[in-house]
């Protein structure tokens, strides 16, 4: 491994947030982010090729360490760290409106879940899944909520563009429309609640 | 969320033993309602709203859901629709579903579902890995503990008493609003200048003493009808005009 490599396993080992390319080319100076890029193959080939427990995964926008998936039982077993606590039904509704719709006010949110949002809405908030990202211009001004690079953590997403696309999904939002339906009303949520 | 925990979490409905609903396993009245078309085999785009609605209002009556506001207003909505579902058809061509609404919000909320599930096998895959355990900040360390002896005490004791400063003392003398004056002065400035903002009336430098007394005469002047009281909008300047249908006095 080069001496590049060996800095960037080492900053990668100290600390306990995927870490952009950008911020790991701030160890040296004289290193390009296209030297960062080339580092981090490197280390993540060695990381496979000497079948090392750990490997290097891409993660929110970053780079970590993480250790091998076929790991987790005997390490769960012999409870020498915390598995990452499950969300509730209603947070991972309330992330799968706001992950796909952001920025998103929380009308919206409660008119796709049918259910009132503010307690969760602020459990997320407080968990650091979500943050305001800005004011709709519609009366009253409402707060706009977005996902944060902890929510991709979580869900060992490298950005949002990992999120199945939803023609993808089983259940395509796609309503069988009568032939007299207006355009507007499945483009847009009325926000009359 | 929604959904009372003091309910019971399973409960037989409507004389049908096989059909048995977990009170937890719902996060809303669209969950719910999905739930009761699967167990009837209906597909989304034909609900029998009628049907559909005695069952619901059912289920939350059971479950005891019909504290809960959302699972209510669903329940209203459904009803409404079945008004509107025995309407008779007037011309067939522009005659719109008044279901499509709801089968639109359905599949939608089915699809959040969809989505659901894909988070969670991905958050299971990455509760697979594990980082390097996040060691959190050590706590503050507590004081040393407390070693002195009686004359370090006592000093200390000496210095906290020299440092207090002598005690000045106040005194308080009410100060009665002159409404009086502020009326004489209102109606002086009045006289020369017919119209005068609330500034003005107030005189240079006011104190607050001075700014509730001239208040409170311009209100018992209006009252009496001396004056005029203006604002041309909301938060702008008061303007104060004295009522030209009374001579000066």
């Amino acid at each position: 491994m080069t001496p590049l490599a060996q800095l960037i396993e080492a900053a990668l080992w100290s600390a306990s947030r995927p870490l952009t390319v950008e911020e790991l080319q701030t160890l040296d100076a004289e290193a390009s982010l296209a030297d960062v890029r080339t580092a981090l193959d490197q280390l993540r080939e060695h990381y496979d090729f000497d079948q090392h427990s750990v490997e290097l995964v891409e993660l929110a926008g970053g780079y970590q360490v993480l250790t091998r998936a076929h790991f987790a039982q005997a390490i769960e077993a012999a409870q020498f760290t915390q598995r990452i606590p499950k969300l509730t039904g209603a947070a991972l509704e309330t992330l799968a409106v706001i992950s796909y719709r952001q920025p998103v006010g929380r009308a919206e949110i409660e008119e796709i879940r049918g259910v009132n949002a503010g307690g969760v809405l602020r459990a997320l908030q407080e968990r650091g899944l979500i943050e305001v990202v800005g004011r709709s211009e519609a009366l009253g001004r409402p707060l706009l909520y977005g996902t944060t690079p902890y929510f991709l953590e979580l869900l060992g997403l490298k950005d949002l563009s990992d999120l199945p696309r939803t023609e993808e999904l089983a259940v395509a939002l796609q309503p069988p429309k009568p032939p007299d339906l207006d355009a507007d009303s499945a483009a847009s949520v009325p926000a009359d609640r | 969320m929604t959904g009372p925990a003091s309910a019971p979490t399973t409960t037989a409905l409507g004389g049908d033993p096989g059909f048995v609903v977990e009170l937890e396993a719902f996060s809303g009245p669209l969950d719910l309602l999905l739930h009761l078309l699967k167990e009837e085999q209906i597909e989304i785009g034909d609900i029998p709203i009628a049907r559909i609605a005695e069952q619901f209002l059912r289920v939350i009556h059971a479950l005891g859901l019909n504290q809960a506001a959302d699972y209510l207003e669903m329940a209203g909505r459904l009803l409404r629709l079945k008004a509107q579902m025995l309407l008779p058809r007037t011309g067939d061509d522009d005659w719109e579903d008044p279901r499509h609404e709801l089968v639109r919000r359905l599949l939608e909320y089915q699809q959040i579902k969809e989505i659901v599930r894909w988070f969670e096998r991905a958050h299971e895959r990455r509760s697979q890995q594990y980082a390097r355990g996040y060691l959190p900040p050590p706590p503050a360390l507590p004081e040393p503990p407390l070693t002195l002896d009686i004359l370090a005490l006592l000093q200390a004791v000496e210095r906290v008493i020299a440092g207090i400063p002598d005690p000045v003392l106040h005194r308080v003398v009410p100060r009665a609003l002159d409404v009086e004056g502020a009326t004489r002065r209102v109606l002086e400035l009045l006289d020369q200048q017919g119209e005068i903002g609330w500034l003005q009336a107030l005189g240079p430098r006011p104190t607050i003493v001075e700014v509730l007394s001239t208040f409170l005469a311009l209100l018992e002047l209006a009252k009496h009808g001396r004056l005029n009281l203006f604002q041309s909008a909301p938060f702008t300047p008061m303007v104060i005009r004295r009522d030209p249908t009374r001579p000066a006095d």
